[in-house]
């Protein structure tokens, strides 16, 4: 990309943003688009807003209005029966493990933000510092990463296991880690954290590699400890890394989804809206409906983060 | 939101090389898997089209088959009853397209709805007569009137017949719930076939003593649960108030379903503790590793020992009578069998199979592959059964009414999002069982009136 557009920035004003047409029309103004480029832009700009309403928008305001049907999957659509709140209502007063997902996914949220999260931060900074076989850890941590979340459940579960797992057998205890309510949800997240740790180091250590050497030399100069320079000087430079950091903390917390489907289906302790969402819909269940207004809430969840981070992002560029 | 994309590419520049390729690699095959998975249906279709030759016509050209048998030893048995049918129809060619068991269920809506295939492998119960009902299968009445002089009783042909009364179903294989133990166990320390639930009782606290565990239970899949609260509930209730409360004709929260749950919470104390993160599997090994004394799962227990001198070892008795003006003389043993789309590509053709898949030479070859199931029809060749096998037919034949299974005879949306979670809600809090109930009967309320 940068190689085609250098010689246009390099080309004197007049030129134009096209070259080639510059012999026979006149330029009027950086304003100005011609037919061309009018159609251009239409079609730069059509074709992904009608992929975002064909693959974001309709798939959304339909799960929607879905949630106020009782739409059983069978059938032409228009069989159903507008049912208005009754979903709703049907999730908020008699559904026991709603409140439960709610809780569950807020957890999760929390823990990936303030512990596995920084904790990948750290592991960056550690092997930014170049110890001897950095490139051994860094391809360990990051090797979680690459296994699927299916994988990593299976594998856990073979650590877990209350009867033939390898924690057990060690230590000779009888804690049923993925069964008893009490620790199996933290057992997940940390068999989770396993792989966030790996993703938020990676990404961290390839934001600690590209902040100008001169800064850290300057901030020594100046007489500058470890801690100061990194919080003072680094920290901020890797504003926008650190924003990349949060947004994917956050995804990853609030899509939580294959690692409980694989340990349990999301059952017994390890709700998450997602898997509410999918035990509803797919299968024989087939409570469309139903599941739309869990989805719905889910929606609605993770609006709330994706304000916070567009204002982020917008104030930021102003 | 220019941020991400720039950013994205600046990392991708900086991530060592080694690692790079492997991700990428894995995002290609994580791509391919969702091709696959995005192809499945279109590829479904594809093989349903080779059909030929209408309804009424002479039976020839290829029929389809959807499999769920997606195991080794039963998905052998089904090619080898296909084979067989080939052999015994020239002209006639069975395609056999297998999908992974779990996935055939979870896309069963989409399947039936799509280009499903010309026969396809299902459960009798509410499962079968609700996709009859909304017009996803074919009428298999005609082949009944061959296979009711065939060796196939009328109550299977009950258990066959949807709604308005035309059979949609045709039954294959089958097997009992029971308790189950191993003869060895039994004999070493001498304890006898318990008849009521007093008699268990008595012989839980004596296994208790010989360090035994009186009950092997798991239930992290669910399922397995239903299967003790069916039984309780055949005892308790008797086999009327639970065809009616699957139907949802009975309240939950009435104090004869308390009764079961109650019945349960006392035996609680004899059942395998952590019940919820333990898989069948895990805790059929418990039995064959002669730590438990008993199990109570459906005879495919059988699957997790070895064949040969393990599997003769293994037996079960009927589950104890709690209420003798009940009796014990209600079981479960869930019937497998086939159905036929709505409009088969080859209905001749697969009428024809269907015949065949409810003859006893058909079902001699599945019940000898897979030894843990039963064949259906009552000719089929008995001699060759193992002792397992022989005990399960005297077993069904002397119940008066056989159920199918809670997830199989109630809706499927109320089985597994209410009955699953309140199940292990009372495995993990047996106190409140008033709570539940009452949970229970509001979500039914609300599901059933959809």
């Amino acid at each position: 990309m940068s190689t085609s557009t250098t010689p246009d920035r390099t080309t004197p004003k007049p030129a134009g943003p096209k070259p080639a047409k510059l012999k026979r029309s006149k330029y009027k103004g950086i304003d100005h688009l011609s037919p061309v480029d009018r159609v251009v832009v239409s079609v730069m700009i059509g074709v992904p807003t009608l992929l975002v309403l064909w693959l974001v928008v309709v798939p959304a305001v339909g799960s929607v209005l879905l949630s106020f049907t009782n739409w059983d999957g069978i059938g032409p659509i228009s069989s159903a029966k507008v049912v208005g709140l009754q979903n709703y209502k049907d999730v908020l007063t008699i559904y026991p493990p709603f409140v439960p997902a709610l809780q569950h996914n807020l957890i999760w949220l929390a823990v990936m933000f303030f512990i596995a999260t920084p904790i990948g931060m750290f592991l960056a900074i550690l092997l930014d510092r170049e110890v001897r076989g950095s490139r051994v850890y860094q391809t360990a941590i990051y090797l979680p990463v690459v296994l699927s979340l299916a994988l990593v459940g299976f594998i856990w579960q073979l650590i877990y296991s209350r009867d033939q797992g390898f924690i057990n057998q060690v230590t000779g205890g009888s804690i049923d880690w993925y069964g008893d309510t009490r620790y199996n949800l933290w057992a997940a997240l940390l068999a989770s954290s396993w792989r966030h740790v790996g993703y938020i180091m990676l990404l961290y250590l390839a934001g600690l590699k590209g902040v100008d050497p001169t800064l850290r030399e300057a901030a020594k100069v100046d007489g500058a400890n470890e801690r100061t320079t990194f919080f003072k000087v680094v920290f901020p430079v890797m504003f926008p890394i650190n924003i990349i950091v949060l947004v994917v903390t956050v995804i990853e917390s609030l899509r939580a989804f294959d690692l409980v489907w694989v340990i349990n289906k999301g059952r017994n302790g390890l709700e998450l809206i997602s898997t509410l969402v999918t035990s509803n819909i797919v299968g024989e269940a087939s409570r469309i409906g139903f599941g739309s207004a869990l989805a719905t809430f889910m929606l609605v969840i993770s609006s709330i983060f994706i304000v916070i981070y567009l204002r982020i992002v917008m104030r930021e560029q102003r | 939101m220019s941020r991400p994309a720039s950013e994205a590419e600046y990392l991708a520049s900086l991530v060592p090389a080694s690692v790079r390729g492997v991700s990428r690699r894995t995002l290609l095959r994580g791509a391919l898997g969702a091709g696959t998975l995005l192809a499945a249906p279109t590829l479904l279709s594809a093989c349903g089209g080779g059909g030929s030759g209408g309804s009424g016509g002479a039976a020839t050209g290829t029929v389809t088959v959807g499999s769920n048998q997606s195991d080794a030893v039963p998905k052998a048995a089904i090619q080898a009853v296909m084979d067989a049918f080939q052999k015994a129809n020239a002209g006639l060619t069975a395609k056999v397209n297998t999908i992974d068991h779990n996935s055939f269920q979870e896309n069963i809506n989409n399947y039936l709805q799509g280009s499903p295939d010309d026969v396809w492998m299902w459960f009798a119960g509410y499962r079968m007569r609700f996709f009859a009902s909304k017009g996803l299968a074919g009428d298999v009445s005609d082949v009944w009137k061959d296979l009711s002089g065939a060796g196939m009783s009328d109550a299977l042909k009950k258990s066959s017949t949807g709604d308005d009364g035309k059979q949609y179903f045709v039954p294959s294989t089958y097997y009992p719930w029971a308790m189950f133990y191993r003869k060895s166990v039994f004999e070493k320390h001498g304890y006898a076939e318990p008849k009521t639930l007093d008699e268990f009782k008595t012989l839980g606290t004596q296994m208790k003593k010989d360090g035994l565990v009186p009950i092997a239970f798991g239930d992290k899949d669910g399922w397995p649960a239903m299967g003790t609260f069916d039984q309780l509930n055949l005892r308790v209730n008797g086999y009327d108030f639970h065809v009616n409360l699957m139907a949802g004709k009975e309240a939950w929260n009435s104090d004869k379903v308390k009764a079961v749950f109650d019945t349960w919470a006392g035996l609680l104390e004899f059942h395998q503790p952590d019940s919820l993160g333990r898989t069948w599997q895990e805790a059929a090994q418990t039995l064959q590793q002669k730590k438990a004394g008993t199990y109570l799962l459906g005879s495919f227990v059988a699957q997790q020992f070895a064949k040969g001198a393990e599997q003769e070892d293994l037996t079960f008795f009927n589950f104890p009578e709690i209420d003798s003006t009940i009796g014990a003389d209600a079981i479960e043993a869930p019937i497998d069998g086939y159905m036929m789309a709505k409009r088969p590509k080859n209905e001749a053709g697969a009428k024809k199979l269907l015949g065949y898949v409810g003859s006893a030479a058909a079902q001699n070859i599945v019940v000898k592959a897979d030894p843990s199931v039963i064949a259906t029809n009552d000719q089929a060749d008995k001699a060759a059964y193992t002792s397992l096998q022989k005990k399960s037919v005297e077993f069904v034949s002397q119940a008066k009414s056989i159920a199918q299974f809670m997830d199989r005879d109630t809706r499927p949306d109320f089985a597994s999002t209410v009955m699953i979670p309140a199940i292990q809600s009372f495995l993990k809090n047996p106190k409140d069982i008033d709570g539940l109930v009452n949970s229970i009967e509001k979500q039914k309320k609300s599901i059933f009136a959809s």
